[in-house]
């Protein structure tokens, strides 16, 4: 696991920082706002030209002022590494927003939900956050403009209203070459006009995740905890298919979910044609789910044949399939050309039965939480060469991963 | 709300007293204790005869499985939403996007003159007589102006005849003012010459290999079969097919000559080799073909010497043989199969424009006649070589392309060939995947709209259907995946 979240003794810093890791100060210098982390102070360093500084050595002996930057120091940094983001608060917390190089970076739009799911590994916070549309452009500033793909998370970015569209734009002119993925649960999308902003925009490689969880709008409204909400998801669907904004539809597979994974790919598959990808994934024992474990956990060994049947289904009809968040040792062989290594690299672990495994590489382990709560009693290292190589062909990849 | 405590799956429900109301739906009693349902839109299942009549009773179970699925699939609603009519309206405009470009097959008829004297050909003549049988410049001119009055994205241009081959110099014409054409249109244009490949020169071969031409023939089956279903001099058009078929593979690249397969009497009994003839000559699909009962075909009462039931025999027999094939790994593909695979198993539709509703004449197919008549189907020219010009829409020397298409005759003759209006079919379970055939019904009952319980073309109809539903359903797994990919795979 690696932090995204620590925290140091601040020494002058009087409002947030949003600045750019340089570790080598030789190098990205074109950047408006950095944040030397390093030893402080250092004669190679010209201070001033800094927006904070961040050391992991005590320097109690300094005091306001005798910088002249801003300063977090006995703080962990060893997971700074130039290129990074952060954001460098008051209080001497130091958040990573964005990591060079790491395929797994997310922008957080907003802790607010008009849903309620009963999983959700993020739970939302009925508070006023507009001020993360700032960070968000302050941020979408200073992220390489070689990153492969960047994703918006939340709660529920659409609930930013202008402030998402601004970020969408924002990401279009700075960052020509990079993938965005926004997830959301689509609802504001039953109104026409907020799929077509979006579609106006017309950014070069945009999809929106959209969870649909059953074919039945009542076991989906379940899911969720919203009455009215599988309306409001698949006329948003419809919208956004209609305006040609690329959409991929998510299933998380629980108790509540898992008889009907053959059903909703069929509904899929009839009523959501147009999807660009499908994601079918396991659940994360995280937020709410962690605390739901005990209704909403079923072992992957028990949805074997469901899940194999819907991706077969699924791919036999050229949907863009894939299964995330399992385990190669979980799922039936005909399944494993489409899982993805899908959890983000931060909170990604494996088992200590999965040492001896020998498709180990090609498998996504485990999320950390999970680890520590359920695991499938099918976990076990697949020893058999054979095994792996007949089954290990490469299906089609996604254009975007989570 | 902390986690743990979230609401019940009931309190999610629409209404409480389990009630629901019946979208529209169509039903066949399938025997064996089970009925087939299913919409406009192409969804279908099978619910057994119990939850059959509680279903239009209003009283089925909302916990049951077939409660779930027929929800799901849209045959019942419990809430007040729209969103499963909308979902249904979506669905039911892909099925029939056929309908959006408007007409994209456009055929001419370049000569009747043929080397060939087929008993169950309707439209050829064995003649010296250029003048009286060919396609003249201008007429070929004006044809190409109606092509490009379609607003279709995508045009398809084949050459029929007689043997399109022997007028190649009309054809080339035809080639090189639609190219000069679409350099401005910029459509999506597809090429295709019918041929009987008994006669195709270097020239040719070289032609269309440059202007990226398909070419499509007939190959009826094994020598002695092909031969006598097809005379010509000398009594050797399977040889030449063969050697030319190598030619052609050789010069324009494998998978550009395609082949289809007429059936006849002598065809009947084996069927199995028909199939393995197409495998011998290395075809990845057959098309099981019955002879229409039109022109030289009803003169010589050819078509009515055998019945559609000894017709679905053979064509049964065929398909296994096929399926068979690609048990051993030969990959073959029955196309009128995959047809109506894609109808059932897809929520897209097909380009196939003599199965569906309303039908394609005119509005989907035009066809260009040697000299210069327009007509609504291949079918339709080919009743009148006989006399009976009732599907003749204009001529393009004398008529406008809007006046005819928009005229009333095609409107008239377009209103009386949709399934849902039309007897029987209105009611029927497989007319969301089935079409009309008005000059069939002309032709064989003298009636545009039809009489289904003595018509061949329901019979054949209802019993491909049947018989395709029962190997989807069958518990041979091979074969349902096969006919699976056959509908969804990117041939189809």
């Amino acid at each position: 696991m690696i932090p995204l979240v620590v925290r140091g003794t601040p020494l002058g810093i009087e409002k947030p920082i949003i600045a750019k890791v340089i570790r080598d100060a030789e190098k990205d210098r074109q950047w408006p706002s950095r944040v030397f982390v390093g030893p402080v102070p250092s004669n190679t360093v010209d201070v001033p030209s800094f927006s904070a500084l961040i050391s992991e050595e005590p320097l109690d002996g300094f005091r306001d002022g005798q910088l002249k930057a801003p300063l977090v120091h006995s703080v962990p940094t060893a997971h700074l590494n130039q290129g990074d983001v952060v954001r460098i608060d008051p209080d001497g917390v130091v958040r990573t927003l964005y990591r060079r190089g790491s395929p797994h970076n997310t922008l957080f739009a907003t802790e607010r939900c008009n849903s309620f799911c009963v999983m959700c590994s993020q739970p939302p916070r009925d508070v006023n956050d507009q001020w993360r549309v700032d960070e968000m452009l302050r941020t979408v500033e200073l992220i390489d403009v070689e990153a492969h793909e960047i994703g918006i998370s939340g709660g529920e970015p659409t609930l930013l209203d202008d402030g998402l569209l601004s970020v969408i734009r924002a990401a279009k002119d700075r960052l020509p070459n990079t993938a965005l993925h926004i997830l959301s649960n689509g609802r504001l999308f039953r109104y026409s006009a907020r799929a077509e902003e979006i579609a106006a925009i017309q950014h070069q490689d945009l999809m929106f995740g959209i969870p649909v969880y059953s074919d039945l709008d009542s076991e989906h409204d379940h899911v969720v905890q919203a009455r009215g909400a599988f309306e409001d998801t698949l006329l948003g669907l419809q919208n956004l298919g209609r305006c040609g904004v690329p959409v991929e539809i998510r299933v998380v597979i629980h108790k509540f979910t898992y008889s009907r994974l053959p059903a909703v790919a069929e509904f899929i598959y009839r009523n959501l044609t147009f999807a660009s990808h499908v994601a079918l994934m396991g659940l994360e024992a995280t937020g709410f789910a962690k605390g739901n474990m005990e209704a909403l956990w079923i072992d992957p060994a028990d949805y074997r044949n469901e899940l194999e049947e819907a991706t077969l289904f699924l791919s036999a009809r050229g949907m863009n399939v894939s299964v995330y968040n399992h385990q190669l040792c979980t799922v039936a062989p005909a399944v494993w050309p489409y899982c993805r290594k899908s959890i983000s690299d931060w909170k990604n672990e494996y088992h200590p039965v999965c040492e001896g495994c020998s498709v180990r590489s090609e498998c996504g382990g485990l999320f950390m939480f999970n680890l520590r709560s359920r695991i499938s009693r099918s976990l076990r290292p697949i020893s058999e060469p054979a095994e792996a190589a007949s089954t290990l062909s490469v299906a089609p990849s996604p254009t975007t991963s989570p | 709300m902390r986690a743990g405590f979230f609401r019940s799956r009931d309190e999610f429900e629409a209404v409480r007293d389990g009630s629901y109301r019946i979208l529209p739906f169509r039903f066949m009693r399938w025997g064996g204790g089970r009925v087939f349902v299913s919409n406009d839109v192409g969804e279908w299942t099978f619910l057994p005869d119990v939850d059959f009549a509680s279903f239009a009773e209003g009283r089925l179970d909302r916990s049951s499985a077939a409660y779930g699925t027929l929800k799901g699939k849209h045959f019942l609603t419990d809430s007040s939403s729209t969103l499963p009519i909308q979902l249904l309206a979506t669905k039911y405009r892909t099925k029939h996007g056929f309908l959006d470009g408007f007409t994209s097959l456009h055929m001419f008829v370049v000569t009747l003159r043929c080397d060939h004297s087929c008993p169950y050909c309707q439209v050829s003549r064995v003649t010296e007589d250029r003048d009286r049988f060919d396609m003249s410049a201008e007429t070929a001119e004006r044809g190409v102006e109606w092509v490009f009055q379609s607003p279709s994205p995508l045009l398809k241009v084949e050459f029929q005849g007689g043997e399109s081959l022997l007028h190649f110099d009309r054809i080339r014409h035809i080639v090189d003012l639609v190219e000069e054409r679409n350099a401005i249109e910029q459509r999506d244009v597809e090429f295709v010459i019918a041929t009987n490949l008994s006669n195709v020169s270097d020239d040719v071969l070289d032609y269309c290999q440059k202007h990226e031409v398909l070419l499509s023939t007939s190959l009826d089956g094994p020598e002695a079969l092909h031969n006598q279903n097809r005379p010509r001099p000398g009594n050797d058009s399977y040889a030449r097919v063969v050697a030319n078929l190598a030619r052609s593979r050789e010069a324009l690249g494998h998978d550009r000559i395609g082949a289809l397969m007429t059936t006849t009497e002598r065809s009947l009994a084996m069927p199995e080799e028909v199939v393995d003839e197409y495998v011998r000559q290395q075809f990845t699909s057959i098309f099981v073909r019955p002879i229409s009962p039109y022109g030289f075909a009803v003169r010589t009462k050819q078509a009515y010497k055998y019945q559609t039931d000894t017709f679905v025999n053979f064509y049964q027999r065929a398909l296994s043989r096929v399926i068979d094939w690609n048990r051993k790994g030969v990959p073959l593909v029955e196309t009128y199969a995959q047809l109506l695979l894609r109808k059932l198993l897809t929520p897209f539709p097909t380009g196939y424009v003599d199965l569906q509703s309303p039908a394609g004449m005119g509005i989907s197919a035009l066809v260009y006649n040697y000299d210069g008549d327009v007509y609504a189907s291949d079918e339709g020219r080919m009743l009148a070589e006989m006399g009976d010009f009732s599907f003749r829409l204009g001529n393009l020397h004398k008529d406008g392309h809007g006046d005819v298409m928009g005229g009333s005759y095609l409107r008239g003759l377009i209103g009386q060939t949709v399934t849902a209006t039309t007897p029987q079919c209105s009611e029927c379970a497989f007319a969301p995947f089935c079409g009309s055939d008005p000059v069939y019904n002309w032709a064989t009952q003298g009636d545009v709209v039809g009489h289904r319980p003595t018509s061949g073309f329901c019979r054949k109809h209802m019993a491909l259907f049947r018989h395709l539903i029962g190997l989807l359903e069958s518990d041979d797994r091979f074969t349902r995946d096969l006919l699976v990919s056959w509908a969804t795979g990117d041939n189809a």
